[in-house]
């Protein structure tokens, strides 16, 4: 049965109805078309075998109880996780440490701000190849430091125990000035009156970090830790550049394995399967952020 | 006069130390910004310089040998002229779809009510919080077999679609889940005060998005510009996958000619870098305060 246009809505209500309709036409054609059609047809082909030449078959979860066998995944997973546990609280504390300084009456702050953002403005290609130099084994500025207080060099990105944490030490470096800036935003948000009346009372430098400034981060660093650990779980650029997962499986990691059998071994049903887990991690840790961010913010 | 003595050199002692503490602070600091910024001076060293000179520097020796031939290399050797042209695209137009249809979208979502817009919101909501990596697969299929392109026919088969163009660069990435989201959060937060006093003056909707609304999240829409583009521009997942050859090929996909199995061009690639991460830099240093105040804005808002 269809609904007559309703007298009771009024035509400011219906002019809206038909407004938002075509406002959204356009956004909701593309979105529909290549991210929500894509992502239902990710979770069909991860039920697949598909090779792209041949039509996907049906293979219900054989796709999946192979991956829990897969000893490759497997390290790409645990990869994936250090690489994350590494990076994220690292270029935490540090980035709020330089947001805590820099959050003072201080001179050139603007350059300051340019020098810790520039890594964030650089892909991970380009920061990839320009530390792919820094650490490269002969003539790289890094080992030409080592040599020259006397500590041996090394091969960094092509030494199986080092390259996973060279890979680290760079993320760091490209991902503090975001945090810091978040962090920074955070403390300017402080009311200032709460350290005035702390003042009062005579609190120390240290009472206002441990009951003011700290417990009114909480928000923000609850948010700059998921949404890190989620951009963590993706890294693939930066691998795929420097070490292409190398040497050996040491540096591989799960979007790198979702790449490399997706296009390189065209096994596209079971690089969909991995897909899924990645999805589901980054799902999971999603629903966190907003169970916790959103329970005073209302979304509706 | 005596107490006034005392409490003269007591304030001096503390001034002694609240000095100590400036240099300290200002020393860290400036220790902390060089190490930032070390890399990228060794990418400038390194591009300026011939590459029979990598090893054995010297100030002197880099001043008196400073030389654009790298850069000239780098242009000359990879198509670099096409691939600029090739990003810059990109990166426009998923800059200019993201902000117009996400100012749309995100309007409708936040202030108009019609039928199936919370559902359509809680798709948007969900498809935010899939990884990007996770639709690779599909969305290749979807473009290879897109109908009338790239030599297909009407089903889509024969040809090789929309692979290796650059609309097939570019449609996946007109309107994110993310801009849509981002610009109805701000739109909630302004007051709707003004919008029903023109309706009440007899502006239409569009009258008031156009004239109203979109001037009022300016903020939000710079943000989610410089956000768009930033991103696109240094994307590399999506052209390593779509992209086959110089028709589509960026820049972040083009600096891997340089490298070689055995020996990496080390001159040409830092130029070929510099020359990547140039324009974003000069945005950035101009429009500071945008992208300072825009992540502080996605941090608080979405």
């Amino acid at each position: 049965m269809r609904i007559k246009p309703n007298k009771k809505v009024g035509p400011v209500v219906r002019d809206q109805h038909r407004a938002g309709l075509i406002f959204v036409l356009m956004p909701m054609i593309l979105f529909l078309t290549f991210a929500v059609y894509p992502m239902i047809y990710a979770s069909y082909l991860s039920l697949t075998d598909f090779s792209f030449t041949k039509a996907p078959s049906f293979v219900g979860f054989a796709n999946f109880s192979r991956l829990i066998g897969d000893d490759i995944f497997r390290t790409a997973f645990i990869n994936t996780t250090i690489y994350t546990l590494g990076v994220v609280p690292t270029s935490m504390v540090l980035a709020l440490f330089l947001a805590l300084l820099l959050n003072q009456k201080i001179r050139g702050i603007t350059l300051f701000r340019i020098a810790f953002y520039m890594p964030v403005l650089t892909s991970s290609i380009v920061s990839g190849m320009i530390w792919l130099w820094m650490y490269a084994p002969g003539a790289g500025i890094i080992n030409q430091l080592f040599e020259s207080v006397g500590l041996p060099p090394q091969r960094w990105l092509f030494d199986p125990n080092l390259a996973l944490i060279s890979v680290m030490i760079m993320a760091i470096w490209k991902n503090l000035g975001y945090t810091m800036v978040i962090f920074l935003a955070a403390l300017q948000g402080i009311p200032i009156h709460l350290y005035e009346a702390s003042d009062i009372d005579g609190a120390n430098f240290r009472n206002k970090l441990w009951s003011i400034t700290l417990p009114l981060l909480k928000p923000a660093t609850f948010f700059v830790f998921v949404t890190s650990i989620i951009s963590a779980f993706q890294v693939f650029g930066s691998v795929f550049v420097m070490t292409k997962g190398g040497p050996g499986y040491a540096t591989t990691t799960i979007v790198h394995q979702i790449y490399l059998n997706g296009f390189r071994y065209l096994r596209m049903g079971y690089a969909s399967a991995e897909a899924v887990i990645l999805f589901v991690v980054i799902f999971a840790l999603s629903l966190i952020n907003w169970r916790f961010l959103r329970s005073d913010d209302e979304i509706w | 006069m005596y107490t006034k003595l005392v409490n003269n050199s007591k304030s001096g002692l503390g001034r002694k130390a609240k000095l100590l503490t400036r240099v300290l602070l200002y020393g860290f600091l400036m220790l902390a910004g060089i190490s930032m910024v070390v890399p990228f001076v060794i990418m400038l060293i390194t591009s300026l310089r011939p590459n029979y000179q990598l090893t054995n520097f010297t100030f002197y020796s880099f001043l008196s040998n400073l030389n654009w031939s790298n850069y000239v290399a780098a242009w000359q050797r990879a198509s670099f002229s096409q691939y600029t042209l090739n990003t810059t695209i990109y990166a426009v137009a998923s800059t200019i779809g993201q902000v117009s249809l996400g100012a749309m979208a995100g309007y409708a979502f936040g202030r108009l009510k019609f039928r199936g817009c919370n559902i359509l919101f809680v798709l948007v909501l969900i498809t935010m919080m899939i990884p990007f990596q996770m639709l690779l697969v599909p969305l290749f299929v979807m473009l290879r077999h897109w109908p009338l392109a790239g030599g297909n026919d009407l089903l889509g088969a024969g040809g090789k679609g929309l692979i290796d163009s650059l609309p097939g660069l570019i449609l996946p990435n007109l309107v994110t889940p993310f801009g849509i989201f981002l610009m109805r959060q701000f739109t909630l937060s302004l007051p709707s005060e003004l919008a029903d006093a023109a309706r009440i003056d007899g502006a239409g909707e569009f009258q008031i998005f156009y004239k109203i609304m979109l001037p009022l999240t300016k903020p939000a829409l710079v943000t989610l510009g410089i956000f768009a583009f930033q991103e696109a521009w240094n994307d590399f997942t999506w052209p390593l996958i779509i992209s086959t050859s110089a028709n589509s090929r960026t820049l972040q996909l083009g600096l891997q000619v340089f490298r070689d199995q055995d020996l990496t061009d080390w001159g040409p690639l830092m130029a070929g870098t510099a020359i990547t991460v140039l324009p974003l830099l000069l945005i950035f240093i101009f429009g500071q305060r945008y992208f300072v105040e825009g992540v502080a804005l996605t941090g608080t808002k979405a």
